[in-house]
């Protein structure tokens, strides 16, 4: 198998006293979607915010493309390839598509004070990044706010792919979402994936995780229980694991059914 | 790839009528309210409010508060207030005053310092509030009461005791920068028209309106400047985005406290350039110039589509909110009705704007 374009080993992070991250190794290959799955308190955010750069780990390696990197800020990370759609996408609602994809990249034509907006291309691309997801968009100046959730997620991977994203770190992408367009958002996912692109996709429900992932990793209070390839792990077994197993279980039973 | 096969397979295309993108624009209330204005005057006003000199007549108050306007529309999409700019207009022209009075600089030189002390404040104010993170409302509205203050103080010193300053036209004759910022442009245009017998002439055949008040065509130039920035440059989508969410704008890359820096010293400059041409145009100055005109230019901009919360807006919008000022001021004075109404008129249309401004808003963003 070829090198992993980001991989992470023993990642330890302390806030004073707290250990929020103790020992924690992950790795993503290009073209496959790698799924963190927690509960609620489990490191997720903490993590993510180490891989984007956000955190520096207080012990611990990260490694891009087989080197050896420390990120100081989300900038260096976002140089070096990771992108991170968070939950609250970046976006400008009164804003239209064109203008929120390009934002902070525009395109220019000219120069001096003739320098101007080349909104002509803006729009074409948007357009045709947008169609290659699979979303046909009316007109390209409508306002991201007239967009859908699912719809704005998938503006926000569109532009992150463009710009030249290698690794595509997506925080809940689906926790807010109807059941139609979660599954426009994991095909979303896929079509990234076969363009070459690892995508880390934070979840906490297991089908969706089951869904589109090639590999599974749970963290459970602040450390990785190990990694699972495709196939080799029922959602049963994962959800235990998130949940820590037993009390679950007995929950589920007086339930009567799947939690 | 295709990229024009994408847009002519997409049926829903045609969905789109002209009507309903022009529903999407934010000017679009300002030009009913222009249009419902003319109507009005149309009606109950003396015909010759309508004639060339009538036109002139009503514009040149608007374009005095319209350059305000422009400036504050700007700095409301980018998503902050500045209530120090009726105040600003009274410093700057104090600053302009002195240096040609007090100090006896050539024009060119006075108005260049009064184009620096102007972006120096702005720059002030911006950097106290991207500092301290305080409301800009809160900041400028101390810089309301700072400027007001210093104008007096500083008109005092520099006269011994008065708060008007004179002299200022004795000092600007003979420059020929002065015609850029006094008087009518386009003089020998209308003669050319009055021999020919295309404009209205007095018995001597010298023509009724001998040019066009430059502060309209700075208005205009101006008008058409911010509205290019706005929609065709990448500043404009920075402003845009600044005023729309600061953190999201500053996630993707935009160097939001750089625009907003910017925006402050903008509307500080057009401050300063109202100064200089009702300065220049009056021949002094005096301490209750540009007095309350920080309310009027914000109305104005409000009534051009800006929204209040930022992120949202027209300089055209500014434009048409101005002209619709400038008609009732003048307006009232060419009907029986009394003069007082303005007032009543000016808090009205305010109203209705900022309740037709978040109906559109709605329309924009497709909230249900």
């Amino acid at each position: 198998m070829s090198t992993p374009i980001v991989e992470m080993k023993n990642i330890e992070k302390h806030f004073g006293s707290v250990i929020a991250l103790a020992g924690v190794s992950f790795s993503v290959m290009p073209g496959e979607v790698h799924c963190l799955l927690g509960d609620n308190g489990a490191g997720k955010s903490t993590f993510i915010k180490t891989m984007s750069g956000v955190h520096k780990p207080s012990t611990g390696e990260i490694f891009v493309d087989g080197k050896k990197q420390a990120f100081d800020s989300p900038r260096d990370a976002m140089n070096a390839g990771i992108a991170t759609v968070h939950q609250d996408l970046a976006m400008i609602p009164l804003m239209s598509i064109t203008r929120n994809f390009w934002l902070g990249h525009e395109p220019t034509k000219n120069f001096g004070p003739l320098k101007y907006y080349d909104l002509k291309k803006a729009n074409a691309v948007t357009m045709e990044e947008m169609a290659k997801m699979g979303i046909r968009l009316r007109e390209p100046d409508q306002a991201v706010g007239t967009l859908s959730g699912g719809e704005r997620q998938t503006v926000a991977i569109a532009r992150a792919v463009y710009f030249g994203a290698k690794v595509l770190i997506l925080d809940e992408p689906t926790s807010a979402l109807g059941v139609r367009q979660t599954s426009n958002v994991l095909a979303t996912m896929d079509k990234v994936r076969k363009k070459g692109v690892g995508v880390v996709f934070i979840s906490h429900n297991v089908r969706h995780a089951m869904a589109v992932g090639d590999r599974f990793t749970v963290l459970n209070r602040g450390k990785t229980l190990g990694t699972a390839k495709k196939g080799e792990i029922t959602a049963e077994e994962l959800q235990d694991l998130m949940a820590g197993g037993q009390e679950l279980a007995s929950l589920e039973a007086s339930l009567g059914g799947t939690v | 790839m295709s990229d024009l096969a994408v847009e002519s397979t997409d049926e829903r295309v045609k969905n789109v009528s002209l009507i309903s993108r022009l529903m999407k624009r934010p000017e679009l209330g300002a030009l009913a309210g222009l249009a419902l204005v003319t109507i009005f005057f149309a009606f109950t006003a003396d015909p010759k409010m309508f004639s060339l000199a009538g036109f002139l007549n009503f514009m040149t108050p608007a374009s005095q508060l319209g350059i305000l306007a422009i400036g504050a529309a700007l700095l409301m999409i980018g998503g902050e207030f500045d209530l120090s700019v009726g105040s600003m207009v009274a410093f700057t022209g104090l600053i302009f005053g002195a240096a040609m009075v007090t100090f006896e600089l050539p024009l060119y030189a006075a108005i260049i310092v009064t184009f620096m002390v102007a972006a120096a404040m702005g720059a002030v104010n911006g950097q106290i509030v991207i500092r301290t993170g305080l409301p800009s409302f809160i900041v400028t509205l101390a810089f309301l009461f700072i400027l007001r203050g210093l104008s007096l103080v500083g008109l005092k010193a520099a006269t011994g005791g008065s708060t008007q300053l004179r002299g200022v036209r004795e000092k600007v004759e003979g420059s020929w920068i002065a015609d850029f910022f006094s008087g009518e442009a386009f003089t020998p245009l209308f003669y050319w028209l009055a021999e020919n017998g295309l404009v209205d002439t007095f018995k001597s055949g010298k023509p009724k309106v001998d040019g066009i008040p430059v502060e309209i065509i700075w208005f205009t130039l101006l008008a058409g400047v911010a509205t290019w920035i706005l929609l065709r440059s990448r500043f404009g989508s920075w402003i845009f985005a600044s005023g729309g969410d600061s953190s999201a704008a500053s996630n993707s890359g935009v160097p939001v406290r750089r625009v907003k820096m910017y925006l402050f010293m903008f509307t500080a400059c057009c401050a300063a350039l109202v100064a200089i041409l009702t300065v220049m145009d009056a021949g002094s100055t005096d301490a209750r110039r540009g007095f309350q005109k920080e309310f009027e230019a914000i109305i104005a901009a409000v009534i051009g589509g800006s929204l209040l919360t930022g992120g949202y807006g027209s300089a055209i919008g500014a434009f048409f909110g101005s002209i619709i000022f400038g008609m009732v001021l003048i307006g009232l004075s060419y009907t029986n009705i009394d003069q007082d109404w303005y007032l009543v008129f000016l808090g009205s249309m305010l109203l209705l704007a900022v309740l037709f401004n978040n109906m559109i808003r709605k329309r924009v963003t497709g909230e249900r």
